[in-house]
């Protein structure tokens, strides 16, 4: 009973505010409502089992990428009334990508009609004794550990990338040296005059 | 009546079994809510005086008896104020931030076991649930510096949320090498794997001697990482020398400035439990919990009472950094986390999964045959 009612309250949440994000007049609230729609994703994982992938989805989404979105957002000097004239030029894009979605879940659903409830197994099923978190370990650093690896080098590469785009050297800017600062010694850096009365530094 | 469910008969009426669930729940979260405000109310007060003691001052001493009420009495002050609210902020986030702070500075205490069997939750991704909670306390602070449209709150909101995602990093790597040594995410399996006595403490694993050798390696490396995690948590939750968002010579008081009364309150309340909450991290990951040095503690109430005395004891050093360092200047904060401890601890995150993969299992091997 108090599953269902999870289940419920989460799925309510989850699409009133997946609506909001793109509803929302003020960008940041949308960013703001986007972060609401993965909280309750993750505790749509959560019911379903899969808590592990719960936790993930937070700790990278909602606690690392939507910071950033949010960040890049909140900075941005945003005109809403162009943002409001671009809307009806994007909308056929827009349109044909939410019909290749829908067109997606329906087929995903269809598969697992057809199936009479039960679930589609894609591969064995792991033990009942292992947490999710094993379970996923077990395939994802045996079975797929090359594609995990690959997926890996291919965000180290865009992350190079990104800095290479942005590096420049100017020159002639002073860097500071910390090694160089701790290894200053008193006599490089202290010089002591005897000034002479009545004739100062020359 | 629905005979699929289970029901329980008081007062002559039947109920589902979930309502007396949810109850005894509820009841455990209150007392727990109640023990962690107590809890702060006295780690304010020993806060003021650590800080006091070591500039030769008395500190808070007026209200109550060596001014122990003195929080108490701060509580009152800040709940009688008006609530003010700058005609330019956002009305909705500037309300929610402070909220955010404090629900998810309570929240993360649900998996915390406070001795053997004293939990509300025992998930079994335990440490993962923290890290979740622990990676949204940001948008406490960022929401509240962006909807008090003005400029210190808000460069104080950038600072701090660039501060906590640079950190986290670190932290993430350094529970990986306590995850590594124990195979399990759940916070009681952490404890229990320190159980025997402070040379299996993971913080001090130098001491164990019984694998000799390796003992150097894994002891100096697990070190290292408990002074990376009490640094990293220092910065994670915006402590001196790491209070950057809150630089009161260059931003005011950063993200809260425009916060006053109760918000105000909610925002310092939350900021002090996460950072409570980071003693008891500290004190389960590294300290062996709720275990005595010289050996398993299996009572609850001493349990309970001797992970107490490890969290005030890291509190200590907590109110000592304070009293003590001068702040950071923004970009050595930024080195400090990215160049040092990142590295830092990904090669301890190595050095801890070669012990646990090749070392580890023979060591075993010849304490089992021999």
């Amino acid at each position: 009973m108090l599953e269902a009612i999870a289940f419920y309250v989460l799925a309510a949440i989850a699409i009133v505010s997946a609506f909001a994000v793109i509803a929302a007049r003020n960008p940041v609230h949308s960013v703001l409502f986007l972060i609401l729609t993965f909280f309750t994703a993750a505790g749509l994982f959560v019911l379903l089992g899969a808590e592990f992938l719960a936790m993930l989805l937070i700790v990278v989404y909602v606690g690392a990428v939507a910071v950033l979105f949010l960040f890049v957002v909140m900075m941005l000097d945003v005109d809403f009334v162009e943002l409001k004239q671009g809307f009806l030029e994007y909308m056929p894009i827009g349109a044909l990508v939410a019909l290749a979605l829908l067109g997606e879940l329906g087929l995903v659903a269809s598969a697992a009609l057809s199936a009479n409830g039960a679930p589609i197994a894609l591969g064995p099923a792991p033990a009942p004794e292992i947490t999710n978190a094993e379970a996923i370990g077990r395939v994802l650093y045996t079975d797929y550990v090359l594609v995990f690896q690959l997926a890996g080098l291919i965000l180290f590469v865009a992350m190079i990338g990104a800095i290479v785009l942005t590096l420049r050297h100017r020159p002639g800017v002073r860097k500071q040296d910390i090694a160089a600062q701790v290894g200053r010694k008193r006599s490089e850096g202290v010089e002591l005059k005897d000034v002479k009365p009545g004739q100062g530094l020359g | 009546m629905n005979p699929n469910l289970d029901y329980i008969t008081w007062f002559g009426i039947d109920w589902p079994v979930e309502v007396e669930w949810a109850l005894v729940k509820t009841g455990q979260i209150l007392a727990i809510m109640i023990y962690l405000l107590l809890t702060l109310a006295f780690i304010l007060l020993f806060d003021r005086k650590v800080w006091a003691a070591v500039q030769m001052r008395k500190g808070p001493n007026v209200v109550g008896p060596f001014g122990l009420l003195q929080s108490f009495a701060d509580f009152f002050k800040f709940v009688f104020k008006e609530i003010v609210i700058p005609a330019g902020a956002n009305k909705t986030v500037f309300i929610l931030a402070p909220l955010m702070t404090f629900v998810l500075a309570f929240i993360a205490w649900a998996v915390i076991p406070f001795a053997n069997g004293v939990v509300i939750a025992d998930l079994n991704i335990g440490i993962m649930y923290l890290f979740a909670i622990s990676s949204l306390g940001v948008y406490g602070i960022i929401m509240g510096g962006w909807a008090s449209n003005s400029k210190y709150p808000f460069l104080g909101g950038l600072r701090s949320a660039a501060q906590m995602v640079s950190y986290e990093v670190s932290i993430g790597f350094v529970i990986i090498t306590v995850l590594l040594l124990v195979g399990s995410l759940n916070l009681g399996d952490i404890v229990e794997n320190q159980r025997d006595g402070i040379w299996m403490w993971h913080g001090f694993r130098l001491f164990n001697f019984a694998e000799f050798p390796s003992n150097l390696i894994v002891g100096i490396t697990m070190f290292t990482m408990l002074g990376v995690f009490f640094v990293s948590a220092l910065a994670e939750t915006n402590r001196p020398p790491f209070d950057l968002p809150e630089a009161e010579s260059e931003l005011v008081a950063g993200y809260q400035v425009e916060y006053s009364s109760t918000p105000y309150l909610l925002f310092m309340i939350g900021e002090y439990l996460s950072i409570v909450l980071m003693c008891a991290l500290t004190s389960i990951l590294f300290l062996g919990g709720w275990h005595a040095p010289w050996g398993p503690v299996d009572h609850p109430v001493i349990g309970f009472i001797v992970l107490g005395v490890k969290m005030w004891g890291v509190f200590f050093l907590f109110a000592m950094v304070k009293a003590i360092v001068p702040r950071y200047r923004y970009d050595q904060l930024m080195r400090l986390g990215w160049k040092i401890f990142l590295p830092t601890s990904l090669v301890a995150v190595v050095v801890i999964g070669y012990y646990v993969t090749f070392v580890a299992p023979r060591a075993a091997e010849i304490v089992a045959g021999g």
